[in-house]
């Protein structure tokens, strides 16, 4: 009799293996991450880059966001004042003191920064978020369930959300113009900035563009391309002439936002044994106890 | 034998008191602000934004609120899975609170996400490298078992003494039927829904603390560390039997009824070892990872680090050392209020204070609306706790056993 069981049990443990494999093949296996050789980003050298707020507009206008229009953008009092990106904005301008060897504030545009290895994506409970080929990062609104994991997550707090409504708020960000991108075109802030101070192209090349700046201006830059590799590396990437913490770039490190979680997450679950080997361990446990109870009490 | 001290009935009292009122009156409060924030948005009624995205209602009504359930798995393991039979009569109180615990957790978190009409997202969309994603659906099925381990309290209430109103009457005898075959049923696989109890709560007990560290250089390095996962279990684990504890004086305090204390202060020499692995775990991670610097500074995280260990973990763990606090009714309780305020106090720290966003301008303190909402939810829980210990047999009565104890015992594991 005790073989029977324990073949029964062997019997259905393989069938709830099976069901379990079967079911995590069918699903969709979380979100996409594919890191292609051709991905694209864009440098953005503050040094050049002179505050006209232009790429603010056509962000705007390209999203079907309100933008006005484009001369209310030459007021120069709102730099005054330091941004983030939201819901109305998904990206803005700042403005900082000047650097070494220049008399000129330097002004930083904010946006998402598109990493290799996005918070975001490890993160949202649904899978929402996609680490796309061409190096973009977005989001589909019609899996999010707003739980804002997401914002508590990444390391350039970069998501915004539509706290104001009731129904239907969104969780908004740069999306690097994956519908402009798409048709061939450059993204809307590329495509306007009058100075190029923006340049896109392959993240590979603009590494290159990056380093021969530095190289041949050693005195114009500081010898450092903001997201070659901090958090694993982001398809953003900027050059300025002073530290990067001083105009409000957070201090990250080179690893990926989320290794630690993603490895402790792996871990606890690897092929769902420590979980099934724990109930085991618990069953081992309460038949033990009882049969000892019994035995107690047969001896009473 | 040990059938003694075993005898759940349900408790004859009166349900009005002026404390009930005054807890009705926190819950419509709380239910004014809740409509508010369905009608006008999240950002109506609390102070959250962009820089601080979660705030009281995911630090206390889902993460304390996850880790103060912890009575129901820990109970279970020791009764049943270990076999103490004399701690049987704690078990359906632990049960009860856990369930209700876990019920306001799920509905804390329906209020709190955006979309809350796309809560069930999670059970076909999958992430596996989401820690949140892991806590949903663990909570999500952890939820669904504690009602299964609930349902014999319900047959046994009913089992007998179904009476429907009017026409209904004559389904007396079915419903008596399906109610005693559910029973059998029940009792014969309840082994089953035990073991998974604790297996889902020790799986979602750690991934709670796993939520944080993606949010790396953000978290107060005295909170952020890769070990969050095993210091939430383990304080997790030390918090269960303080909890039964500490409700077991109130309810006893409330309904008349006279301490169980043998039961309690048995359970309460189980806990300083239990804190103790907890302290010496966190005391180990602070020295490894050298965090010790921080508390040299003087600031709010350094203030609230020293609260929840000295308070939360040191104090009460030298009183539960102490012969005279485990016999004393009032000390039993400091001691274990204080565990149950430190553990409170450490999902605060983690998911609140130790959160510092990178441009925030000012920090996240929760609006009068949100402190409405989660007192409002605390109020609801006790009163719906209180109106089941009426009702349903959950409460044993030390010292008056009428029928053998197998009738008593969550069926199946005599």
């Amino acid at each position: 009799m005790p073989g029977k069981s324990r073949r029964d049990f062997l019997k259905s443990s393989a069938l709830i293996g099976a069901g379990v494999a079967g079911i995590s093949t069918t699903a969709k296996a979380g979100p996409d991450n594919i890191l292609s050789e051709d991905r694209m980003g864009v440098l953005v050298d503050t040094t050049v880059c002179v505050g006209c707020r232009n790429c603010e507009w056509a962000c705007k206008d390209a999203h079907n966001l309100p933008a006005g229009n484009l001369e209310s953008y030459e007021d120069r009092k709102v730099l005054d004042t330091k941004r983030r990106p939201d819901h109305t904005a998904l990206t803005v301008v700042n403005e900082y003191a000047s650097g070494k060897n220049s008399n000129l504030p330097v002004d930083v545009k904010v946006q998402c920064m598109h990493c290799d290895h996005p918070a975001c994506v490890s993160a949202c409970i649904v899978g929402a978020f996609s680490k796309h080929e061409n190096g973009a990062v977005t989001w589909d609104t019609d899996m999010c369930i707003g739980c804002r994991y997401c914002m508590a997550a990444c390391p350039f707090q970069i998501p915004a959300f539509e706290y104001e409504k009731a129904l239907n708020p969104m969780i908004m960000k740069c999306d690097f113009c994956i519908d402009r991108t798409k048709e061939g075109k450059v993204p809307a802030c590329v495509s306007i900035c009058p100075v190029e101070a923006l340049t896109y192209g392959t993240r590979t090349e603009l590494v290159k563009i990056a380093r021969d700046r530095i190289k041949r201006n050693p005195d114009r830059y500081v010898d450092h391309i903001f997201g070659e590799y901090e958090v694993g590396g982001t398809s953003w990437m900027y050059l300025a002439n002073k530290e990067f913490t001083e105009l409000d770039f957070p201090k990250l490190g080179e690893k990926p936002a989320p290794g630690v979680s993603e490895s402790i997450q792996h871990g606890i679950f690897a092929y769902f044994v420590p979980p099934v080997s724990l109930y085991a361990l618990l069953g081992g446990i309460m038949w033990i106890s009882k049969r000892r109870k019994e035995l107690d009490e047969e001896i009473k | 034998m040990s059938h003694e001290l075993h005898n759940p009935i349900p408790i004859k009292h009166k349900y009005f008191t002026p404390g009930v009122f005054v807890l009705v009156i926190l819950a419509i409060n709380g239910l004014v602000f809740l409509m508010g924030r369905f009608f006008f948005g999240i950002g109506a009624v609390t102070n959250l934004n962009n820089q601080y995205p979660w705030g009281l209602w995911i630090g206390v009504d889902v993460a304390a609120g996850v880790a103060l359930a912890a009575g129901g798995f820990t109970t279970a393991a020791l009764g049943h899975i270990m076999h103490k039979d004399e701690y049987h009569s704690i078990i359906r109180p632990a049960l009860l609170t856990a369930m209700l615990g876990y019920t306001f957790v799920a509905i804390g978190v329906f209020v709190d996400i955006g979309r809350w009409y796309f809560i069930w997202h999670p059970l076909i969309m999958w992430n596996g490298n989401s820690a949140l994603f892991e806590v949903g659906i663990c909570v999500m099925i952890y939820v669904t078992v504690l009602y299964i381990e609930f349902l014999p309290v319900v047959t046994e209430r009913f089992i007998g003494k179904v009476n429907l109103p009017g026409f209904l009457s004559g389904l007396n005898k079915i419903v008596d039927k399906v109610l005693r075959l559910l029973d059998k049923g029940l009792s014969k696989t309840m082994f089953i829904f035990i073991i998974a109890g604790v297996v889902l709560s020790s799986l979602h007990q750690s991934s709670l603390g796993t939520l944080m560290v993606i949010a790396g250089p953000k978290m107060h390095p005295l909170w952020q560390t890769p070990v969050l996962p095993l210091l939430f279990l383990l304080s997790a684990v030390a918090v269960g039997f303080p909890m039964v504890i500490f409700e077991s004086l109130i309810a006893s305090r409330s309904l008349g009824l006279k301490p169980e204390m043998p039961v309690l202060s048995k359970l309460g020499s189980m806990i300083a070892p239990l804190l103790g692995i907890y302290l010496a775990f966190k005391i180990g991670d602070m020295f490894i990872r050298e965090t010790f610097v921080y508390l040299a500074e003087f600031n709010t995280a350094s203030v609230m680090f020293t609260i929840e260990m000295l308070f939360g973990v040191i104090i009460p763990l030298r009183m539960f050392l102490s012969t005279k606090v485990l016999k004393s009714p009032l000390f039993l309780f400091i001691a274990s209020a204080l565990v149950v305020l430190g553990v409170l106090l450490n999902r605060i720290n983690n998911f609140v204070v130790a959160y510092t966003p990178p441009y925030s301008t000012e920090s996240y303190f929760p609006s009068f609306g949100e402190i409405s909402v989660t007192v409002g939810f605390v109020a609801i829980l006790v009163l719906v706790y209180r109106f089941i210990v009426l009702n349903f047999p959950v409460i044993s009565l030390p010292g008056r056993q009428t029928a053998p104890q197998s009738k008593y015992t969550i069926r199946g594991v005599k």
